[in-house]
């Protein structure tokens, strides 16, 4: 299965300045997703995930409307063609 | 021709500054990570060109830290990231708040001192760096607490000429210090009031504030402490009282001139309770006896009222001679001398919260 994650500006630096990139998940869930990503684009997984593999405090994702985190978390399961979209909250001072 | 770099790391970014060697003008670039709070950069003129380091942290994206080897033209990062905690420390890494060069005769070692409380070692220039165990793994770790600014290991002292031999400062826990390459660290605080707790003299949970020490007297430390000043001529066994010439204990940060032992500088502010520069004037204090006797240091600050504290990395020195002697302050202004304090200059005003600030003389 393939799905897509949307990129804010500010994180396409970390995937070689791509809006989207496509991946191929291990596990189906949400936090499969973020695990393959440090294959190809380790730079931006760090930024979305810690090292313990926790969502960072102030990162959103969405699946469609739906923020993750209202859904099961990096739990979340996901469908072939399903697109995720990585939005900051409104946080920094 | 000899040149100069500045490094202000603010709570919103990085600028740079560069001058000639006689440091009286600078010209400042900037910002560069915006949003990120750049709570440590550091200037290693240790190997054939200098490198640069910035520790920034995101609000959003979380912790980096990057280097440059074109004076901040570019900034890089390896892939797989520069500093992380392994899986078994249960731990990820909030904020790195100290990047210092090893000793001399080791270009390759670079120290970090990162919050939740830990020592990272690099021995590939600062490029990636590992994490301490000996001092992660020590049995007083889950009794060390959390300041205001969070829980850290904010200040990384490496001996100059002994590669065994490292000191560190936490707030809270106070100093501690290897003779083993770092895996053995035992406290080393007697002498350093903690008033905070029932017995104000513990083994350990004071909040040092600061570490400085010359490295032709590696034995000689000086620490500002949260309330009290400080003295070490054992390395650090022993804690002697400095502030009898001060207008107050209290503050963050503490430099020791680069060629003359004796000469300390710190900023000092009214108490815990009321975090403003003493008498409302920015003034640096300087010492030339290893801190018998203190004068307020005032040609060239502002003659207005200031409120604005100095953070414990926002005053620093090169190794320029005369010594270059550079003040950052939470209102956003950069003052440098280049007189070791004599007169002062305004660098920079405007600018957000001044974190840090270092200083160098190239080639």
């Amino acid at each position: 299965m393939k799905v897509g994650v949307r990129l804010p500006t500010v994180l396409r630096p970390f995937a070689g300045d791509a809006e989207r990139v496509e991946v191929e998940p291990a596990e189906a869930t949400v936090g499969g997703v973020f695990a393959t990503l440090e294959g190809d684009h380790p730079a931006l997984r760090r930024r979305l995930v810690d090292e313990q593999g926790a969502l960072r405090r102030h990162v959103n994702v969405f699946l469609g409307n739906d923020n993750v985190r209202d859904l099961n978390g990096l739990s979340t399961p996901l469908s072939d063609g399903d697109e995720l979209l990585i939005l900051p909250s409104v946080a920094g001072g | 021709m000899s040149e100069a770099v500045l490094l202000i790391g603010t709570k919103k970014g990085l600028w740079v500054g560069r001058s000639d060697a006689a440091r009286r003008e600078w010209v400042l670039e900037g910002p560069s990570f915006e949003m990120q709070g750049v709570y440590s950069v550091g200037i290693d003129t240790r190997g054939e060109r200098p490198r640069l380091f910035a520790g920034g942290t995101s609000e959003h994206w979380g912790p980096a830290v990057f280097h440059s080897d074109d004076l901040g033209q570019t900034w890089a990062e390896p892939p797989e990231g520069s500093i992380g905690f392994p899986e078994e420390a249960d731990a990820s890494l909030e904020r790195v708040w100290q990047i210092q060069p090893g000793p001399p005769d080791r270009p390759e070692v670079v120290y970090a001192g990162a919050q939740p409380s830990s020592l990272w070692k690099s021995t590939d220039g600062g490029v990636t760096f590992e994490l301490v165990r000996g001092l992660w793994d020590h049995p007083h770790r889950k009794d060390w607490g959390a300041g205001f600014g969070g829980q850290a290991v904010h200040t990384v002292l490496p001996h100059p000429t002994d590669p065994g031999k490292v000191s560190v400062a936490m707030s809270t826990g106070g100093v501690y210090r290897t003779a083993d390459g770092g895996e053995t660290w035992e406290p080393a605080n007697q002498g350093i009031k903690a008033y905070f707790f029932p017995d104000p003299y513990p083994e350990f949970g004071q909040c040092v504030h600061k570490l400085a020490a010359h490295p032709d007297v590696p034995e000689r430390m000086f620490a500002q402490n949260h309330h009290g000043v400080y003295r070490s001529d054992d390395g650090g066994t022993i804690w002697k009282s400095i502030a009898d010439g001060l207008p107050s204990d209290f503050g963050f940060p503490i430099v020791v001139h680069p060629h003359e032992p004796d000469t300390v500088y710190v900023f000092p502010l009214i108490a815990d309770g009321n975090r403003i520069p003493t008498d409302a004037k920015c003034r640096v204090y300087r010492s030339r006896d290893a801190g018998s006797t203190w004068e307020a240091l005032s040609n060239g600050l502002p003659d207005v009222p200031s409120y604005a504290p100095v953070l414990r990395d926002a005053l620093c020195t090169d190794q320029g001679d005369p010594a270059g002697v550079y003040v950052g302050t939470r209102d956003g202004c950069v003052y440098a001398s280049a007189d070791a304090g004599d007169h002062w200059t305004e660098v920079a005003r405007h600018l957000p919260d001044v974190l840090t600030v270092r200083a160098a003389v190239l080639g």
